[in-house]
Parts: C-alpha cells; structure tokens; sequence
C-alpha cells in the first residue's frame, strides 16, 4: 500500500520544526507503523538524509518508550493501544498519516518524533517508593492483601509510564500517572504507612513540572494503553484532600 | 593460560553461601561513602544493585540506554518469578529448585551457584512484596501460584502477565529513592562504548551521551556490567531493538573472558514472522502451555481450519513424545520438536511456519471465565497484534530467539575475568547453563543485584580502599576515548550504498539457519565464513548518514551491530567446538535414533570460556564443572 507521511522534524530542542511530506511506496499492511517508519528511514538514508528520530524500544506494548501523536491521536486511531501495537491494516491505501510528537510543555521535544519525559521521573522520586531496604522484609504472606484489594492496587499498577495521558489532555494534566502510583501503593497494606506524605508529595512535584491541571474530560482513559481508569484520579484526590486536613 | 578459578567456598552445598558471607571482607559506613561504583544498566539486576549498594553507603553511577530507567528490558517477562516457597504444600523445597533448574540446565552449570539461586529465591519474593509488587493472590489475601515448563511443581510468582514490569518497576522505585537521596547518579539515553582497565583493574567506561553526542569518561572503585542478553544478534528475536552485546563485548575485547556465547534459548511460543519487514517477535508467556494442548496436522496436506480438523487427526506431538511433562515439557526440547515438525511439512498458518496451541479443552474444563482471568492480557495481545479472538480458535506459535544463557564469564562472587569488573543478571554465564528454566531469569537477575553482588563487592573494595582511583585525565582514559571517537569517524565515513538494517537482516538470516535450534559441522564452518564477509562488506559499504554530535539513532544501530558482526563469529567457533548435544545447544551429529540429544559428560562437562586474541581470533580456556551432590544423568522429560 501507499501511504503519505506528514512527519514533524525538528533537530532539538532549540531549533525551530516543521511538517516534512514522504510518499512512501511498497508499505504491507502486516507492519507495525514503527516498522513502517523503519522501511522509510531506510529510503532516507539511501538518499542520504537524516532519519525521523523516533521512540521505541520493546515494541510490544510494556516498556512505554514509544509514543506518537498520529492523525490527531496519541497512539493512534485506536483506544487503548500503544504506537507499537498500531499496524498499517489501520490505514487506508494512499491515506496521509500525520505523525507528531507529544505536545506538552513539561515534556520538551527532544528530536523529531521524540520527547523529553524526564518529568515523570521526578515525579516517582518524590515518593512513588515503599521506604523498606533491602533485606529488611517480613515472610511475604505475614502481609495478607485481599484478592479485590490486590486485583485494585494491579490496575493501578499497570501504568507503564508512556505519557499518552499528559499528551492527549487538553491541559496537558499528568494526573492520571500520578494517581495510578499513589492508588496502586495505597491500596496495599505495606504501602499505605507512608500514603499521605507520598500523596502530597508527589501531587506536589506534579505541580512544580510544567502540567496542568485535571478538568475531567476523559480524554486519557481512552488513550491509555493499559485502560487505567479516570476514577483513579478522583481516588487520588480523595486521599489528597484528606492528607491536607489531617495536615492542617 | 591459568587454569580458571570459580572461587566456590569448601564446605557443604547447603552451607556454602553462609560459609562465603562469614568469611568475606566488610567495609565500614563511613569508608564506603568515599567509594564510587558503576552501574551499567538498569534493568532488574542493575537497578536492584544500583539501589541496594546505595542502601548500604556507596555511591552509584548507573546509567541506561532508555529514556528512563523503567524502560529496561526486564519490563517484558510476562510470567513470573521463581521461588521455593512451597506455600502449596506440594513437595517443593530448595534442593527440589536447585535439581531441578541444574536438571534444566542439562548439567553444565555449578552446583554452587545453583544451589544459592534456589536457597535465595524465598527471600527475595519477601523482598518484592514488601516493595508493593501486586503479586497475585488468593481469596484469603495469601499469595498465589502456577506451574511453569519442566518443572512439576507449583512454585512460580506472578503479576497478572505482567510479572516482569511489576518487579523493573519496583526496582525502579528504589532505584528512584536513592537517587532522590543523592546516592546514585543517574544517566539516562547514554551508552557504554568501552570499558577502560588499569594495572589489570577495571577502573571506568566510556560513554555516549545519545542526545548531544558527546563522549565522556566515568572513573570508579569498580564497574558492574548488568547490560541483558545479546539474542538481537539473530535480528529478530522477542528482545526489545536496542538490546545489545556491545558492553560485554568491549570487555571481553579488554581482557574478560566470554562463557559458553552459543547457548541460546529459542523461546517455544512466540508469534510467528509474518513478512520481511518484520522488526521483531512478540512473546506470548510460556504459562500459556499450562492450560494450551500444542498440536499440529497429523497429516500435512490437510489444509482445513483448525476447528474442522477431528481429534484423531491432530498430533499433539509433546503430549505423545513425552507423556510426563507433555505440554510442559522445558523449551529447548519444545521448541526443537515444533522445528521438527515444521521442518517437515506440519507446520500451520499463511507461511506453514507455526503449530497451534490450543485452549479449547481448558475452556470445556475450566469455563470461560477462568481462562479469561489466568490470560486475558495475552489473549488481548494476541488480538491486538494478529486480529484473531484466540478464545474461538487456537493461536498460532513459533520458536523465536530469546534468552542468552552465554555471557561474560563469572567466579562465584560474579566477578569476571577483570579484577574489579562485575557481569550480573543475562549479562553473566552463570546459573543456567545450557537451558533456562521458565520464570528464572527475572530470578537470576534480581537475586544477582539485590543479594549476591553487593554481599560480594565488598571483598574487592576491601582490598583496593587505600589505592586511588586514576583521574579521567589518565593517559588510559585518554585513549579509550581516542579509539571510541575513531571508531565513531570510521563508521560515519563509509558514505557506502546499505543500510545498517540490511547487513543486520544479512547477519541474522545466517545466525537463524546455521546457530540457532540445530547445528551442525559444516554449516557452522559456512557460517563463520559468511560472517567474515558480511562483515568485511559492512566496513566498505555501510551508509550512515547524520553526525556524531546529535541524537544519531542510526549511528548507534551501526555501532551496536559493528559488535554483533564479532560475536557472532565467537558463537559460532564455541558451537563448532562443542561435539555434543547439551540442552539448547543440538549438534545434528549428536543424537539418538529417536532424535534426542545426546550429551557427553566424559569430553564436555565443562564451561567453555573464551580468550580474545584479536580480531576473529579465541583462545579456548575451560572450566570443568564437578558434580559432588548430583550425578548427571540422562535428562529425560518422557
């Protein structure tokens, strides 16, 4: 199949960037989008062109380095799926597919396609953790957890860190990554000793990053690939509002 | 050359490790803050050593290739963690493990080293749920387990089917906590390029900032290499793209010797290649095999779906070759028997180059609904990638390169042939030998970095407290960053008329055929010899465009690939020598009438460990293992 590729290039963070047009032929539709920017890297190196620089790396949807806004979408024309899982079968023959980094001010462009999500990082430093070192644990079932609690604290768990989230929120609100690390550690008992001080710490650092604030749209529940819901960040703030008044 | 040392402690097999711990040199609080130790690597073994020896006072350097340090490849095993807890009363114990992963390992592993893996594992599944892993549990709130291929057991941990980015990401949370606490320096999207060893000590690396392209030296008391497995030399395979063998390679370049580099595991159920474009093959979790049947066409014309097909007319070719694992059988002998077939004309699917695994019987048996909650995840995967509901007709899988057992030779304190330089987790030869046992590896690599290294390290720093560390001006340092910015130059200037990827496609169509499941004589001699050219085409043809002052993912894959092109020679010659079938590794003129491996315990019950000598040139040096507490016999799954 054909497909016509508008791709953002920008060669760092300073430089100013642009939309580019690629015509690329002899696209099957058994490949992932990403091997499909592979193929046309491969013609633009033969022309002696710089390559799209773009993220990936496990390319089966856990690691969550990969991340395109494509035709309007983060991740693509499906809900829930990472940019490796989109497949060309997705597009039509001779469709244009606009490719874009994530557009948020906390996550600075880096090159082209890929982005500086560093932010994210700070945000788990300030208390996305359980304080036990190791050597220090008890016998692991000495801590009972309920199958529905440790079923809860899994969902939440299963962020893997994309920030789809951030970069289809018109606000550009982390507060879904933020609330699945609080919930997931809070709805365990070994991790809910530390839960206040982690909940306001890290809503804090959240807030010093360049994000906005949530103004429940939805918009990330649909994007996320691991289908964390928006109800985590209602929870999130539940525990917030109660960690300040028992702080005040 | 020096016979090796694997410096295992006399004693007891069960007493060992507390015979090393009681023994082994400690260094006090406040000397260790004045040490600096490099980390390479933040998967589950480098970020479980990164975080513990912060813990204890040193302070770390770790560095990653990823964006963060979440994203390592630790992140991907599905299935779970080992560990000889014996909550199901079920007859597990740690000798039980202990037989069973050396049993696994086809005998050409040391008793020591897995003896303390299987001694180690409860613990560190104590450890993991005090960090806020989300293992499953039952209804009384107490931990759950499943069974896992070639074992009989229930003794496997898991996370959903999400085990391995449970654990990375515990990791990763302490990992984050000692950085916070300024305790581990973090360098992300930064690459190792060569290791730098003084007065026959390692002493520091080199690395490439992969943003800004800048070249810089790192100096430390000691260099732990925890850099993953090398199975991307195939091209596809179930690792993530930029895995890569280039930091233990430079070392082994250095003077570290390369263990038993051919052992590679070929992962039974993976997705089958469906084009040439393909980038890489997606892994579906080896639990799957405790409720799937495997199966194939007992006739090969027979064309008609799956559902159609009557039961006497399927072979369930594990189930029927070996009746007391069946569909559990370990994954060499699985994968070698759907090669088997395919080879012979059974295979199913657009390109005939899968077997089926089929959960129609577990469904009638168990319900819908539990099937869903044991693999939905893997079942949603499975959609998402090829389309197909696997709940209304069998998945289609195929063996795929996965696991590196070889790697960088290891004494029992993980330390290389280098003094002071470490290789832990996929990294290092070590526990598995010449087959990995299923929800191990997450295993081995986390009791590496959390308990083993920094128990062990000590013993070196003791020793070493009073030297200082070379500065980075040191003439050494100076030079290990000439020769990486000429090989950097030297790749750049090609200008040729190919892609990296091509000569990568090159190097792995050989790899597959000729190193992989089966091996033999002449075609392992064809395929050193059609690597030499490859590689030889790859220095006058390659066309990297871009320089190196700028985020350059081409260059890196150049780079990266430069040293694939050399290992694979070594794998090669160390198939070459082996004339027996061990575990993963079969040579075609070593087997029984029946087609099944045959080792020999009289000429090759030893570790074979390679010595760089220059380019395309090893010396071969061995470590005969000894099996004082087990006799080997004939692993036999039948």
């Amino acid at each position: 199949m054909k497909v016509n590729f508008k791709i953002w290039r920008q060669d760092n963070t300073k430089s100013k960037g642009e939309f580019k047009d690629y015509q690329v032929d002899g696209i099957n539709e058994d490949m992932s989008l990403l091997e499909a920017i592979d193929y046309l890297n491969e013609k633009i190196v033969l022309e002696g062109d710089k390559v799209v620089a773009v993220d990936y790396d496990c390319r089966e949807g856990i690691c969550g380095q990969c991340g395109i806004f494509v035709n309007g979408r983060a991740h693509g024309p499906h809900d829930n799926v990472t940019t490796c899982q989109v497949h060309m079968r997705s597009f039509e023959d001779g469709q244009t597919v606009v490719l874009e980094p994530w557009r948020a001010k906390a996550f600075p462009i880096v090159k082209d396609l890929v982005v500086d999500r560093s932010a994210f990082d700070r945000i788990i430093r300030k208390g996305g953790f359980i304080n036990a070192g190791t050597g220090s644990a008890p016998e692991a079932n000495s801590i009972l957890v309920g199958k529905k609690e440790a079923d809860m604290a899994m969902d939440a768990a299963a962020c893997i860190g994309c920030g789809a989230c951030v970069a289809t929120c018109k606000n550009s609100s982390a507060s879904l990554f933020t609330a699945a690390k609080i919930n997931h550690l809070d709805h365990l008992p070994q991790g809910r000793i530390e839960s206040r001080e982690r909940t306001l710490s890290m809503v804090g650092q959240m807030e010093l990053e360049d994000f906005g604030a949530c103004s429940f749209t939805g918009g990330c529940e649909v994007e996320c690939p691991q289908s964390i819901s928006i109800s985590e960040i209602a929870r999130m703030n539940n525990l917030f509002m109660k960690a300040i008044i028992k702080k005040a | 050359m020096d016979q090796l040392n694997s410096k295992v402690p006399e004693g007891k097999l069960e007493d060992k490790w507390d015979i090393y711990q009681a023994n082994s040199k400690l260094i006090n609080p406040a000397n260790k803050r004045k040490l600096n130790i490099i980390v390479v690597g933040s998967g589950l073994a480098g970020a479980g050593a990164a975080s513990t020896l912060a813990e204890l006072g040193y302070h770390v350097d770790c560095f990653c290739y990823q964006d963060s340090p979440r994203r390592a490849h630790s992140v991907a095993a599905q299935g779970g963690i080992n560990a000889s807890k014996n909550y199901q009363h079920d007859g597990d114990s740690v000798w039980r493990m202990f037989y069973d992963t050396l049993k696994g390992g086809d005998f050409r592993s040391r008793e020591a080293n897995v003896y303390r893996l299987a001694q180690l594992s409860a613990p560190l599944i104590d450890h993991f749920a005090a960090q806020g892993v989300p293992f499953a549990r039952e209804y009384g709130g107490v931990l759950s387990n499943r069974s896992f291929g070639g074992v009989q057991v229930e003794r496997t941990f898991y996370a959903r089917g999400q085990t391995g980015q449970q654990l990375l990401v515990a990791a990763y949370s302490q990992l984050s906590k000692m950085v916070e606490a300024k305790k581990v320096t973090m360098y992300t999207r930064h690459e190792m390029l060569e290791l730098v060893v003084i007065d026959g000590k390692a002493r520091g690396i080199i690395t490439r900032d992969l943003i800004t392209g800048e070249i810089k030296a790192h100096n430390a008391h000691a260099v732990v290499l925890a850099t993953g497995g090398y199975s991307r030399v195939f091209r596809l395979s179930t690792l993530a793209i930029g895995c890569n063998g280039s930091a233990i390679w430079k070392a082994h370049k250095k003077g570290a010797l390369f263990a038993a580099p051919s052992f590679t595991q070929i992962h039974p159920t993976a997705l089958p290649q469906s084009s040439d474009s393909q980038s890489k093959l997606t892994l579906m979790s080896e639990s799957l095999r405790n409720d799937g049947r495997i199966w194939v066409p007992k006739d090969k014309d027979d064309k008609r779906p799956a559902a159609e097909i009557a039961e006497k007319d399927r072979d369930y070719y594990l189930e029927r070759r070996y009746p007391s694992f069946g569909n559990l059988a370990p994954r060499d002998i699985s994968s070698r028997a759907a090669k088997e077939r395919i080879d012979r004309g059974h295979g199913v699917g657009p390109l005939q180059n899968a077997v089926y695994l089929d959960f129609k019987d577990a469904i009638d048996r168990l319900g819908l609904q539990t099937i869903k909650d044991r693999y939905g995840n893997l079942f949603s995967m499975y959609k998402k990638i090829t389309g197909i509901d696997a709940y209304e007709q069998p998945m289609l899988i195929s063996p795929a390169a996965h696991f590196s057992m070889g790697g960088l030779w290891v004494d029992y304190e993980l330390m290389t042939s280098i003094n002071g330089l470490y290789a832990i987790g996929e990294a290092n030869y070590s526990d598995h030998g010449a087959n990995r046992l299923g929800a191990n590896s997450l295993l081995q690599a986390s009791i590496d970095g959390y308990f083993i290294l920094p128990n062990t390290i000590n013993d070196y720093l003791a020793g070493i407290i009073r030297e200082d560390v070379p500065a980075i001006d040191h003439p050494e340092f100076k030079m290990a960053i000439r020769d990486v910015n000429e090989q950097i130059e030297k790749v750049l200037k090609i200008n040729g008329s190919k892609t990296v990827d091509h000569f990568h496609r090159e190097l792995g169509l050989v790899m597959w055929k000729e190193c992989a499941m089966s091996r033999n004589q002449e075609g392992l001699k064809k395929a050193i010899l059609k690597i030499k050219d490859i590689k030889a085409d790859f220095w006058k043809h390659v066309k990297v465009t871009g320089h190196d002052r700028e985020f350059n993912q081409e260059l890196e894959k150049a780079l990266r690939l430069a040293d694939f092109l050399e290992l694979a020679i070594l794998m090669c010659e160390d198939a070459l020598q082996r004339d027996e079938s061990c575990g993963a590794h079969f040579r075609e003129e070593f087997q029984s009438s029946e087609g099944e491996a045959l080792r020999d315990d009289e000429n090759y019950a030893y570790v074979s460990a390679w010595k760089y000598l220059g380019e395309d040139r090893f010396e071969l040096v061995k470590e005969m293992l000894t099996f004082e507490y087990v006799k080997p016999t004939v692993r036999s799954y039948k």
